[in-house]
């Protein structure tokens, strides 16, 4: 016990940050934790932000993610971390105060993508937050309505399938050929499309937003520079940018994301690892087996998983725990249960099982140099588990074992 | 392996609840499966050996819809 940090400081209050703090006191810290999180609400859950929060004329609650009061934390909430001084092992805060620690966790995430120009004043949203699904749901509430859904990732697809359910006259403009092209391949992202199509969202591929125009309300967006398109309700669901402004002068190593080791330590700029500071969900980056380059997830079970080992690690600095995922992620829309294990996009080969758009079901297995890496499935959960027992499988086998 | 905390336990899911995420059946594999239509099906009444992974499968499920028991 003599070796155990005593005063734990975790930024970020949502997913990761409340699941290391659980953590800790789960494997027997009984020392202060002190939550800090930028948002006035304490942790809630983001996935149905695109999906039946928006739909549902639910309040908030139904998204919280734990009752924290169990746990014996110092919650402060809407107070954001503005630099970490590692030297002195204090945080500081954006009111002018300090926060001391002996053991660090940090879980800001990812914040999504802002439009690099100026807006009209309403009717353009983006969606990470629950201000900012409140603020779209308002919106949606009203119609029916020209929305515009720029970006093919999984939260505008998702949006995107959300608002045609409510009945609105939905565009999704993409930049690649499909929705999901880039990160599952082409089968899969032609379910997709064919969803959208039969739903009556207008799937535009390879097309850029270029603009947005309006007086105090949007009233329309440019495409590729040229073409207008009368929108009443844009979505910007341009991506994710990890929240690390605040760790630019902390000394640790940032790049597209906090860098962390095996271990889920925070690398300092120098590669050696801190061992009183760990980090976990979305805001991080780190080395994994079936990665050609360093990986992000910004996945909820990762978070959760990656939180565990991180206040294991932090509570055991002399054998620190490894966290090796088998990464998982699920997406709704239209009633769908897309699953997804493993890294299809580190894929060099697809290998299409199923593909039954009449009963909605699909599956698909991602290969590379000939070994699974990934699999996705739609409506097919029993595969997916047996996909994912072959990936934890192969992640147990030492890469030395692996015939040559 | 830590000790079980548990002396006996009883599995219970919510299935107005459990959207079939799976994250229980990567847990514990031998009390959590899916049948062919994905619906849910689970052992109410684990062997010991498994009280620690359905205890962790309790805790992956993304809409808390497992709820476990101590019975003894
Ligand atoms: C709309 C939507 C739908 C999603 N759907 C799915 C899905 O279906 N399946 C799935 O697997 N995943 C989904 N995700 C992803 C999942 O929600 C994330 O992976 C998860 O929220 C990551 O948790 P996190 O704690 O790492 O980061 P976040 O949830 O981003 O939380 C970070 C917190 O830190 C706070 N913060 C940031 N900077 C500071 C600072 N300097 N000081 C203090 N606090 C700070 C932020 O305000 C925020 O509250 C979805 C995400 C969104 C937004
Ligand atoms: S993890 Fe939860 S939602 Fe998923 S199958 Fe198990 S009980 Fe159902």
């Amino acid at each position: 016990m003599t070796e155990q940090p005593t005063r734990m400081v975790v930024v970020g209050a949502s997913l990761a940050g409340l699941n290391a703090a659980r953590a800790l006191r789960d494997q027997g810290h009984a020392g202060p934790i002190t939550l800090i999180g930028e948002e006035p609400h304490a942790p809630y859950d983001r996935p149905p932000l695109s999906k039946g929060f928006l739909v549902s004329g639910a309040d908030h609650t139904s998204l919280a993610l734990a009752d924290t009061a169990v746990l014996g934390l110092t919650e402060l909430y809407g107070r954001r971390a503005v630099h970490l001084d590692t030297g002195e092992h204090t945080v500081h805060l954006d009111d002018g105060g300090s926060v001391p620690y002996d053991g660090l966790v940090i879980a800001t995430g990812a914040g999504a993508r802002s439009w690099p120009g100026p807006l009209p004043a309403t009717g353009v949203h983006t969606l990470r937050t629950l201000d900012d699904a409140t603020a779209l749901r308002r919106d949606l509430g009203t119609g029916p309505r020209r929305v515009l859904v720029a970006g093919g990732g999984f939260i505008g697809s998702e949006a995107a399938a959300t608002g045609a359910e409510l009945g609105h006259d939905v565009t999704l403009a993409i930049r690649g050929p499909a929705p999901l092209h880039r990160v599952l391949g082409e089968d899969a992202a032609s379910f997709l499309s064919d969803l959208h199509h039969t739903a009556g969202v207008s799937v535009r591929p390879f097309t850029t937003l270029t603009g947005l125009q309006g007086g105090r309300r949007v009233t329309s967006v440019t495409l590729d520079g040229a073409c207008q398109v009368n929108a009443d309700t844009v979505l910007l669901a341009l991506g994710a940018v990890p929240h690390t402004d605040w760790l630019t002068a902390s000394g640790l190593r940032l790049d597209g994301g906090l860098v962390t080791d095996v271990h889920t330590r925070a690398v300092g700029t120098d590669g050696r690892p801190h061992p009183t500071i760990v980090a976990a969900g979305d805001v991080t980056r780190f080395p994994h087996p079936h990665a050609s380059g360093l990986l992000s997830l910004g996945h909820w079970s990762n978070a959760v998983e990656q939180a565990r080992i991180a206040a294991r690690t932090l509570l055991h600095p002399r054998a620190p725990s490894v966290y090796r995922p088998v990464a998982s992620f699920w997406s709704t829309q239209y009633g769908v249960r897309f699953r997804a294990v493993g890294l299809p996009r580190e894929a060099d080969e697809s290998v299409t099982r199923e593909y039954d758009i009449g009963r909605r079901r699909l599956n698909v297995a991602y290969c590379r140099d000939g070994r699974l890496v990934g699999a996705l499935t739609a409506n097919r959960a029993a595969h997916i588990a047996r996909y994912r027992e072959q990936l934890a499988r192969d992640l147990e086998t030492p890469v030395e074992a692996r015939s040559a | 392996m830590t000790e079980s905390p548990f002396t006996g336990l009883e599995v219970i899911v919510d299935m107005g609840l459990c959207e079939s995420h799976g994250q229980c059946v990567f847990a514990a594999p031998q009390v959590f499966a899916f049948d062919e239509d994905d619906v849910l099906v689970y052992e109410p009444d684990p062997d010991v050996s498994q009280y620690e992974k359905a205890v962790a499968a309790a805790a992956a499920c993304p809409v808390r819809a497992i709820r476990i028991e101590s019975t003894r």
